[in-house]
């Protein structure tokens, strides 16, 4: 975008759609913080392990826990089968662990915290002040005070490579009886209830990535609603890769018991590097009887340059058990980021009339690679599940939905309904749909539906006939595509996806 | 990359169970055939492409038994006027068969035809190129070790179908039968398949389609309820060529139909479609690839199962549109009607695209009667049986009209009545 610098403002063109147009299309969390960071060694040995879990402060039992983990993922295989091609990871030569020094002794409020590391966070609009309102939505200054609700609350949780910087809003949280803290502090404070939980949904060896997860995460966030509470407010995690060369493991760890209701934002970003980063996150969600959980990403790590340099590595382990009768789960997705997506945030269904849904808009463009989708595993009776999946895919990329809707004979009068469509910009890229779908009983329903298509050229003529240019109607006609998936985000969320969406496509028209 | 050890042990047992026939212009052919078999090896359990289908049976190196059904049905296509080309487990029959000169084609037995030149340059050459991406290993086995087969050559347009009749008369036969068919420019045929072949039936058939030529295809899975089946159908597509494939399948213990469709030529077109009626014992696997290298051209799969009793129905179907290959028009869609608790449906529809001015779309559904159709029936007198079955037709029909002869399509729905019918009694 180097060549907008010195660019000649037209006649009847105002310099606000120069800047506008500016604004668009680069990376814009691609900076990063000037920070003098504490690296564990590179590589990954049990000592490794050991000194993640001694940084920590963690209890013996979680060091064995992380140590089986290690002895089992030396066993892993790393899967082949997505549609991601990528060059071989050399596990040796990542670091598993930086924090900011600043960061060696815990600060006990917000206010001790590295302004550094409060810049950085105010620099990607995330507010850690809490007398601070939602300002969570970049351009959200922007927005007229009426249009929102000023008692809206959100509490971060953040998290700086290794480490939770700060959680907000903790002592109101408190108050309602909602544990919200970074999973560090749950596992010395909370021990019964990580115990209990922790790879109980996605157990230690499931697969390659979270096993390795298993080994070495650092921090995370972990929450838990106790039967009945309805959460006061939203709770959010911001993920930040600043270090180079340093994976990124975080754990997330939420509990809603009975008849409690949460909701979840998760947003990441990360500087713009030549090299490739690792990102292996594990969500594990647990939704007790009546209870609800709704948990929404915007992605947006780094995805690499134009010619495919660089970027994130994200390979992800998302999964939702509805233990109780009546739970009900709903992912929502905006997956803009990563040079390479591996992801399928699922949920098992096992208690009767349990609901999960699944809404994903997944965008690929320039080299990146997605291969993304869900599982809705059905084994309680009446249990529901939706997934709407738009797949959009631009330049050279890749854009794959993989997926699972299995009915086991128990889940009679289940039922599930499916949606993905794919658009594809530019006729070097690709979109693929891979649904597996098995149905043992035949008291439920499944349907399925996919379609793949290029952006309809009437809608483009009739935008353009009305004074847009190409790049305005494409986004416009992408917009209304995904509308379905922007309409179950959380408001705060719905704005920056659709800036995102307008974002990712720059420069793939013509 | 080698075989892990127990997948090489099993390629081995099955390959010293069989001798591979030597000389003659096909030869080099098998021996290819047979290498490539050795490097992909048999399928089992583990492998993706077999997921839902447990392959042992199909590749065990003796074949598990069969026993014949007795049966007064007539057999189907009976009452038309065909040419009749009769497999008696697995052995041209040239005493029940009908003398195959026939005005447009030319028909020669793969057993005996020791210098035909067409077939040299087809004759495992399609099967070889259905193998990219997706291994289909019992293919390249029958390549090798096929005993017998048909080569049809058509050349204009035969004034009747083409009728081969498979007899299963051994409870522990094992045939292995190659068919090619090339299809000249502008040339047109129908063959018709039918009858239950052998305990074990190993089947390929590859067909070459030249410009504007256009051939059809139904075949009906003889109802043997202890028959196995592995069957592969390759065929290729030059400029407007139109090829349309449909199966009846009544029952049998497993069954796994493969159809490779290849768009090489601009303007082309392929329906591809099956419907299948399980009960009990049955396991019934329809998997289909189609790819699209070629501009304009229009690809249908459209597939109904019906299943009561425990039976099982896979669907494994994709549609991989190349680079270049615009204005492809790709649809695909698979049904599962399931009569009873017990029975499953498992299903993989696939899309892989390249291109971007393209439409495809594929639908997947599966579940019990619509009982607001039933309801509809009864109120108006209908019993619920027969409503029942109203309904189970109405399903399967959307398959059925695939098949351009009307009154072919008559003869198939019949025999469905049949298998409802049966099912009452």
């Amino acid at each position: 975008m180097a060549a907008f610098e010195d660019v000649t403002v037209k006649e009847g063109v105002d310099q606000e759609t120069v800047d506008a147009v500016k604004s668009v299309g680069t990376y814009k969390h691609g900076w990063e913080t000037d920070i003098e960071m504490e690296y564990a060694p590179k590589g990954l040995t049990p000592d490794i392990v050991r000194l993640i879990s001694e940084k920590n402060e963690e209890p013996q039992w979680m060091t064995d826990w992380r140590l089986q983990a290690y002895e089992r993922w030396l066993q892993k295989k790393e899967p082949d089968w997505a549609m991601v091609d990528y060059p071989e990871i050399d596990f040796q030569e990542q670091y598993y662990y930086a924090r900011p020094k600043s960061m060696m002794e815990k600060p006990k409020s917000l206010d001790e915290v590295d302004p550094k590391l409060l810049e950085t966070y105010e620099k990607l609009g995330i507010p850690l002040k809490e007398q601070m309102i939602l300002a969570g939505v970049e351009g959200a200054e922007a927005m007229p005070a009426d249009g929102r609700n000023s008692d809206r609350k959100v509490a971060v949780d953040a998290v700086f490579d290794s480490v939770s910087v700060g959680t907000t809003f903790q002592a109101e949280l408190k108050k309602a009886g909602v544990i919200f803290c970074s999973i560090s502090e749950a596992i010395r404070e909370h021990p019964e209830l990580v115990k209990k939980y922790l790879g109980s949904v996605v157990p230690v060896s499931d697969n390659f990535y979270a096993t390795l997860n298993s080994a070495v995460f650092s921090d995370g966030s972990f929450v838990y609603v106790p039967p009945g509470v309805r959460c006061p407010m939203e709770l959010s995690t911001y993920f930040r890769i600043n270090a180079e060369n340093t994976g990124q493991f975080e754990r997330t760890l939420i509990i809603a018991d009975k008849g409690s209701y949460v909701s979840y934002l998760e947003g990441c970003t990360a500087p713009q590097r030549d090299t490739a980063q690792l990102h292996a996150a594990v969500v594990e969600i647990i939704v007790e009887e009546d209870a609800e959980v709704k948990y929404s990403t915007v992605q947006n790590w780094y995805p690499g340059n134009e010619e495919g340099k660089g970027g994130i590595y994200n390979f992800v382990t998302k999964r939702a058990d509805c233990r109780g009768d009546r739970a009900k789960v709903m992912w929502t997705q905006v997956e803009t980021g990563s040079a390479v997506t591996w992801k399928y945030p699922s949920c098992i269904l096992r208690g009767n009339e349990s609901q999960g849904e699944f809404y994903s808009i997944a965008i690929t463009n320039n080299h990146q690679q997605a291969d993304t989708g869900t599982k809705m595993i059905h084994l309680g009776k009446d249990t529901r599940s939706r997934i709407v999946s738009k797949g959009i895919s631009a330049g050279v990329a890749q854009n794959t939905y993989r997926g699972l809707v299995s009915m086991h004979p128990k889940a009679k009068n289940s039922r599930n309904y499916t949606q993905c469509d794919s658009l594809l910009i530019g006729d070097k890229c690709g979109a693929h749909t891979v649904p597996y779908i098995e149905v043992k009983n035949n008291s439920s329903r499944v349907e399925h539906e996919a379609t793949t298509s290029k952006v309809d050229d009437d809608q483009l003529f009739y935008c353009r006939q009305r004074g847009m240019d190409e790049e305005e109607a494409v986004a416009l006609v992408v917009n209304g595509f995904c509308r379905d998936v922007l309409q179950a985000l959380p408001m705060e969320f719905a704005m920056e996806a659709q800036q995102l969406v307008a974002i990712s496509l720059e420069g793939s028209v013509g | 990359m080698a075989l892990p050890q127990a997948k090489q042990d099993a390629t081995e047992a099955r390959i010293a169970a069989l001798s591979l026939p030597e000389g003659g212009w096909a030869e080099p052919a098998r021996r290819e055939a047979l290498a490539r078999l050795r490097a992909m090896g048999l399928p089992n359990a583990r492998d993706e492409y077999w997921k839902f289908t447990r392959p042992d049976t199909l590749v065990s190196a003796e074949a598990p038994a069969a026993r014949v059904l007795e049966t007064d049905e007539t057999p189907l296509f009976d009452s038309r006027d065909r040419l009749k080309l009769v497999f008696v487990d697995g052995v041209f029959s040239a005493e029940e068969s009908d003398d195959p000169s026939l005005e447009g084609v030319t028909i020669d037995r793969l057993a005996e035809a020791k210098d035909i030149h067409w077939a040299k340059d087809l004759y495992g050459v399609l099967e070889a190129r259905g193998q990219d991406p997706v291994a289909r290993p019992l293919a390249a086995l029958n390549t090798a070790f096929a005993t017998d087969g048909l080569l049809i050559h058509v050349t204009g347009k035969p004034s009747k179908p083409i009728s081969l009749i498979y007899r299963h008369v051994s409870d522990t036969s094992d045939a292995i039968l190659h068919h090619v068919i090339k299809v000249d420019a502008g040339a047109e045929a129908t063959i018709l398949e039918n009858g239950p072949a052998a305990a074990r039936f190993n089947k390929c058939m590859e067909v070459d389609l030249a410009e504007g030529g256009r051939l059809h295809h139904i075949r009906a899975q003889g109802r043997d309820h202890e028959r196995r089946a592995a069957t592969h159908v390759f065929a290729r597509l030059e400029k407007e060529s139109v090829f349309k494939s449909f199966t009846l399948s009544v029952n049998g213990a497993m069954t796994r139909n493969e159809v490779v469709v290849e768009f090489t030529g601009d303007d082309a077109v392929a329906h591809v479609a099956g419907a299948c009626m399980g009960d009990g014992d049955f396991h019934h696997d329809d998997t289909v690839f189609v790819t699209h290298d070629a501009v304009n051209c229009e690809s249908r799969q459209v597939f109904k199962k019906v299943l009561r009793n425990g039976a099982t129905g896979v669907f494994q179907g994709k549609i991989l549109v190349k680079p270049d290959a615009q204005k492809t028009d790709g649809y695909q869609i698979s049904q599962s009607l399931l009569l009873d608790e017990d029975s499953q449906f498992l299903a993989k529809p696939e899309l892989e695209i390249y291109a971007d001015d393209v439409a495809c779309s594929h639908g997947s559904t599966s579940g019990a009667i619509d009982e607001d159709g039933l309801f509809y029936l009864r109120a108006r007198g209908v019993p619920r049986g027969t409503a029942e079955d109203l309904l189970t037709i109405a399903f399967i029909a959307e398959a059925v009209q695939e098949v351009e002869d009307e009154s072919l399509q008559e003869d198939l729905v019949e025999r469905v009545a049949g298998w409802l019918a049966r099912r009452r009694g």
